[in-house]
């Protein structure tokens, strides 16, 4: 099932979208060339869907990923994210919104080492402006949910791979993000962390949280509902997994 | 990011990174405890000048009739000619200014010169030898701690007598009692009645090394042509009499020396206050000179805190990454940097204070030269040291705000 639906410049998405991306290009200049990494990207993600992006690379993945994660801004077309139309946003506008709607997990955990877990977790919520308090709060909270209770007082460099991964989901999930943007959340765990991993992401999941998965580990891709496929800067494949 | 988060996270950084950030709080601290130091000696020598040295070796109330000014910075030649042209100070002016004067004034005869003292086979070089009347001792304030001084008898019969400084007595007799002992001031016998109390030293120059004998004893023609002297000491009893006297005195001498309205006094009338003015002078030239050298050693400390700055922006290009992908925006990166380099350079300031307060307290105690803390140069510490730390902190702090998160991510 796609859930692409026609989509002209100028409508508005849907209210249950989080994403669209309507003919999204990226090029970049390279002096003596022009790299085109995306050549005109339509898709569509709705609320609570668990998406895989794949490809190989070279393909645009992470271009598109960056694009997601509002890190980049597209040379032309529109990007949507949960109603907003965040394409022509400025520098300032978009580490707002990577703020607010964005939960990043990264393929190299990126902790502050010299942080503990709590404090890690922390982090998104002061620039959002919160109290200390509300923050180890609400930082305390979404530990517990992605089962460190327990560790919130130990550095990164006391935790093992599979926990590192959890307190960056955990930082991700705090400030109750639209999506939670994963690149390559597994690369660098072994088989049986993966699959703990994959199980945290599949439980976040059920209780509603919408997930895009950059990897290209056809088993990881295997666990979301929905795989999209990059070839060339262009969407190749788009389909649903039977759950 | 509010202020105390980025100020939280900086000294976070600082104590995690403890010899680091130790070398670039360097130079502040050199900076601030030097600029402390050195204001502390010129604050110190200002205070003692004009509450101790001016009143003490120059008298309260006190001017002096001089044929010109007993400190004199930087005149130019022309203007020492003409002082040398000037008629000198006679015995009969002083005469006439004691006659007429309408104050009630203690006033004293003074000529120096610098001759040996010699006992036995001993002999003191460079002794200021002063040939004055008796109330010289009055008014320069000289406690006498053995012996006594002349009398005024003795003064007006010239009777050679000597009252030594407390250096010439200890070169001369050591422990012994000096008293009664025939000294030779320039070759002329003269008998020991006194020794004056120890002084000390004034900006490292000894006070002690002088010897008092009667205006009019033999000696006097080693240091001046017969009925002439160096000085005329007035003493009054307030400062408004003083300056009652001061110009009773101008009128006296202009008409003795028949001075027309239009023409300048060729003599001087100098009070303490002149000799104040003339450390004022050089206290304004070490004022300048002295930040001079303080700007020097805090630019190099904010090069140092730039580069250490850098490098942390460059070490930490992920975090900076990071923080951008979870929602920093350029101001809070900017701040946070900013933060860090400014808590640098405060914490070294802070220490540069301690240190500087410790350096005066040393140099008062060990050193002759008097100093004091002045409170403005450590208000002037804080606020330079915090300066140094925002100017050199704003340029690694954009570059690291600039940063594109995509990028710094991906830095190994």
């Amino acid at each position: 099932m796609s859930t692409a639906q026609l989509f002209r410049t100028g409508d508005t998405p849907r209210p249950d979208v989080i994403i669209l991306t309507h003919k999204l290009t990226r090029e970049y200049d390279m002096g003596s060339e022009l790299v085109r990494a995306l050549r005109g990207v339509s898709m569509q993600i709705t609320k609570n869907e668990y998406v895989a992006i794949m490809g190989p690379s070279g393909s645009g993945k992470s271009t598109l990923m960056n694009l997601i994660g509002c890190l980049d801004t597209p040379t032309s077309g529109e990007y949507w994210l949960n109603g907003q139309k965040v394409s022509d946003l400025v520098d300032d506008e978009l580490a707002h919104i990577r703020n607010k709607e964005i939960g990043f997990v990264f393929q190299t955990f990126n902790l502050l080492p010299r942080a503990n877990a709590l404090h890690n977790v922390e982090l998104p919520l002061i620039y959002a402006g919160l109290s200390s308090r509300q923050r180890r709060d609400r930082a305390a909270q979404a530990l517990h949910r992605v089962g460190l209770g327990n560790r919130m007082d130990h550095k990164p460099n006391e935790l093992s791979g599979g926990q590192r991964q959890r307190v960056a989901i955990a930082r991700a999930l705090v400030n109750e993000p639209s999506i939670l943007l994963a690149d390559e959340p597994t690369g660098n765990l072994d088989s049986t962390t993966s699959t703990e991993i994959m199980g945290v992401f599949a439980e976040l999941h059920r209780q509603g949280q919408t997930v895009v998965m950059v990897t290209h580990e056809q088993d990881i891709a295997a666990n979301a509902e929905r795989v999209v496929t990059l070839r060339d800067g262009l969407v190749a494949t788009d389909q649903a997994r039977a759950a | 990011m509010p202020f105390y988060e980025a100020m939280r996270l900086a000294l976070q950084t600082i104590r995690s990174q403890k010899l680091k950030s130790g070398f670039s709080l360097l130079g502040v601290f050199i900076g601030v405890a030097s600029l402390i130091g050195a204001w502390s000696i010129v604050n110190g020598v200002n205070r003692y000048m004009t509450e101790r040295f001016a009143q003490t070796l120059y008298g309260v109330n006190t001017f002096q009739l001089r044929r010109r000014p007993m400190f004199t910075p930087n005149v130019p030649d022309s203007v020492w000619r003409a002082w040398a042209r000037r008629p000198r100070i006679r015995f009969s002016d002083a005469e006439a200014i004691q006659a007429s004067l309408t104050v009630p004034v203690v006033t004293a005869w003074q000529s120096s010169d610098n001759v040996s003292v010699g006992y036995g086979n001993k002999e003191a070089r460079d002794i200021e030898l002063n040939t004055a009347s008796e109330r010289y001792f009055d008014i320069k304030n000289l406690k006498i701690s053995l012996g006594r001084p002349f009398t005024g008898e003795e003064n007006r019969s010239g009777t050679p007598v000597v009252v030594l400084g407390y250096a010439v007595a200890q070169r001369l007799f050591s422990d012994r009692t000096p008293l009664g002992k025939s000294v030779k001031i320039g070759g002329i016998p003269y008998r020991v009645i006194g020794v004056v109390d120890k002084q000390g030293s004034i900006l490292g120059f000894p006070l002690d090394r002088f010897v008092v004998v009667p205006a009019l004893s033999p000696a006097q023609n080693l240091v001046n042509p017969p009925g002439i002297l160096d000085a005329f000491l007035i003493k009054a009893h307030s400062d408004i009499e003083m300056r009652e006297a001061m110009s009773q005195a101008e009128g006296i001498m202009r008409s003795r020396r028949h001075l027309r309205p239009q023409q300048d006094n060729n003599f001087v009338l100098e009070t303490s206050e002149g000799v104040q003015r003339f450390w004022a002078g050089i206290s304004r030239i070490l004022m300048i000179v002295l930040p001079g050298v303080v700007v020097v050693s805090l630019v190099i400390g904010g090069i140092v805190i730039m580069n250490i700055m850098l490098m942390a922006v460059a070490e930490r290009t992920r975090e900076i990454g990071l923080r951008k992908s979870l929602g920093a925006r350029r101001r809070d990166v900017l701040r946070q940097f900013l933060a860090e380099s400014t808590c640098i350079a405060a914490v070294g300031a802070t220490f540069g204070i301690a240190a500087g307060i410790v350096l005066t307290l040393g140099i008062d105690k060990l050193s002759p030269l008097p100093a004091s803390v002045s409170p403005m140069s450590i208000i002037l510490g804080v606020v330079m040291g915090a300066g140094v730390g925002v100017v050199a902190g704003v340029y690694p702090a954009s570059r690291a705000a600039k940063l594109d998160p995509i990028t710094a991510l991906r830095q190994e």
